[in-house]
């Protein structure tokens, strides 16, 4: 048996750590950081996410060719988005689709 | 070799009951599994993602709007789902361990938590859904009875508290200029579009979460059977996968969906 098993310690940790997060994400949404909020959203939700899928779904201890098929689909969610904005953004605003959207932003 | 006892599967008798015979041993067979749901799942990344995509430009044009609409969400009942799915994980998770230390009763009461916890998951959903109803803050005309309404002729019976200014509530834009200008005639059906986004999301992550009680059914059913042990547990742990990416879906679908315009409204409640 080659198959690594995760500590009851180990999950009962992050499942701690994912709880305190819940929290942080609610709390800091509470103040207006303007333009930062939903980095700092995104950033915590990020920072959970991997969080479960490193220890919970175990990629860290998968091999190495799961874990390449992992980091390719979140590679190709990344190509749909920027590539995606880059399109929408950089459109003239005169041309009724796109354009840099307003920056007042969330309010 | 040539001696060996050949059972139907073409593996030697001594072979593990449940090893397939396209496969070599157990552990080509468990990795094989492995890397299967992971390509089913990059999959569901970018079923999902598509619709991440929508929301990120909607929401770019639209963030006053958003705002607003995601400040007449329920923040407590999201936040209380976020806390019961993370629990659940952790209960899945607990089912994939006692699955892989062999100890039979212990995967039977983790699946069954896993289930109750996803189970009180919808419910909730569905108190929320209700709430959104009764509002008129359904996106559409799927009940001709209760077309979406927004704003000042909106907002039926029990939602005219007093005290609250329904205009400048609802419509933020008209405090942010100060000066007297009239507000958008299209901040309605802009509004519209978040819970069009927002029924979308969460609708097509209750369906997730409803598939995956119905495995966590039969995977129960199995676990109560024996059929799993320290060789062979596949099932449990792929079925963790799932419900593991169904949380992580949920995780980034809290803070976009329900935390939008929480600073704005006052320290929050």
């Amino acid at each position: 048996m080659s198959e690594h098993i995760v500590s009851k310690t180990i999950y009962f940790l992050i499942f701690g750590a994912l709880m305190v997060l819940t929290v942080v994400t609610y709390w800091v949404a509470l103040y207006d950081f303007g333009r930062m909020n939903v980095v700092i959203a995104l950033a915590v939700a990020v920072t959970k996410a991997v969080l479960v899928v490193l220890f919970f779904m175990h990629v860290r201890y998968s091999t190495r060719l799961t874990k390449i098929v992992v980091i390719s689909g979140f590679f190709w969610l990344a190509i749909l988005v920027s590539l995606t904005l880059s399109d929408y953004f950089t459109r003239p605003a005169t041309s009724g689709v796109g354009g840099v959207p307003a920056s007042k932003s969330t309010r | 070799m040539a001696e060996a006892v050949h059972t139907t599967t073409g593996h030697p008798a001594s072979a593990h009951a449940a090893l397939q015979h396209h496969f070599e041993n157990m552990e080509q067979q468990r990795e094989a599994g492995t890397l299967g749901m992971w390509i089913f799942l990059v999959t569901e990344i970018m079923f999902f993602g598509g619709m991440f995509m929508a929301y990120i430009l909607y929401r770019a044009y639209n963030a006053d709007a958003f705002a607003a609409a995601s400040n007449a969400l329920n923040v407590k009942m999201g936040f209380a789902n976020t806390i019961v799915l993370i629990c659940s994980s952790l209960t899945m998770a607990l089912a994939v361990y006692y699955s892989q230390v062999g100890k039979r009763m212990m995967i039977v009461v983790m699946l069954i938590l896993t289930m109750i916890l996803g189970t009180a998951f919808l419910v909730v959903k569905a108190f929320e859904y209700y709430d959104k109803y009764e509002k008129n803050e359904i996106p559409g005309r799927l009940f001709p009875s209760r077309p979406f309404k927004w704003g000042e002729s909106g907002h039926g019976s029990p939602a005219q508290e007093p005290g609250r200014d329904a205009t400048t509530e609802r419509n933020p834009q008209a405090v942010q200029t100060g000066q007297e200008q009239k507000p958008d005639p299209n901040f309605a059906s802009r509004v519209e579009m978040f819970f069009f986004i927002y029924f979308a999301m969460t609708g097509l992550h209750a369906l997730h979460m409803v598939i995956g009680l119905g495995m966590l059914i039969v995977l129960t059913i199995m676990a109560w059977k024996g059929r799993f042990s320290p060789e062979y547990h596949s099932p449990v742990e792929l079925g963790g996968l799932y419900w593991h990416f169904v949380d992580i879906v949920w995780i980034f679908l809290f803070p976009l969906l329900y935390l939008l315009g929480a600073h704005g409204v006052g320290g929050g409640h």
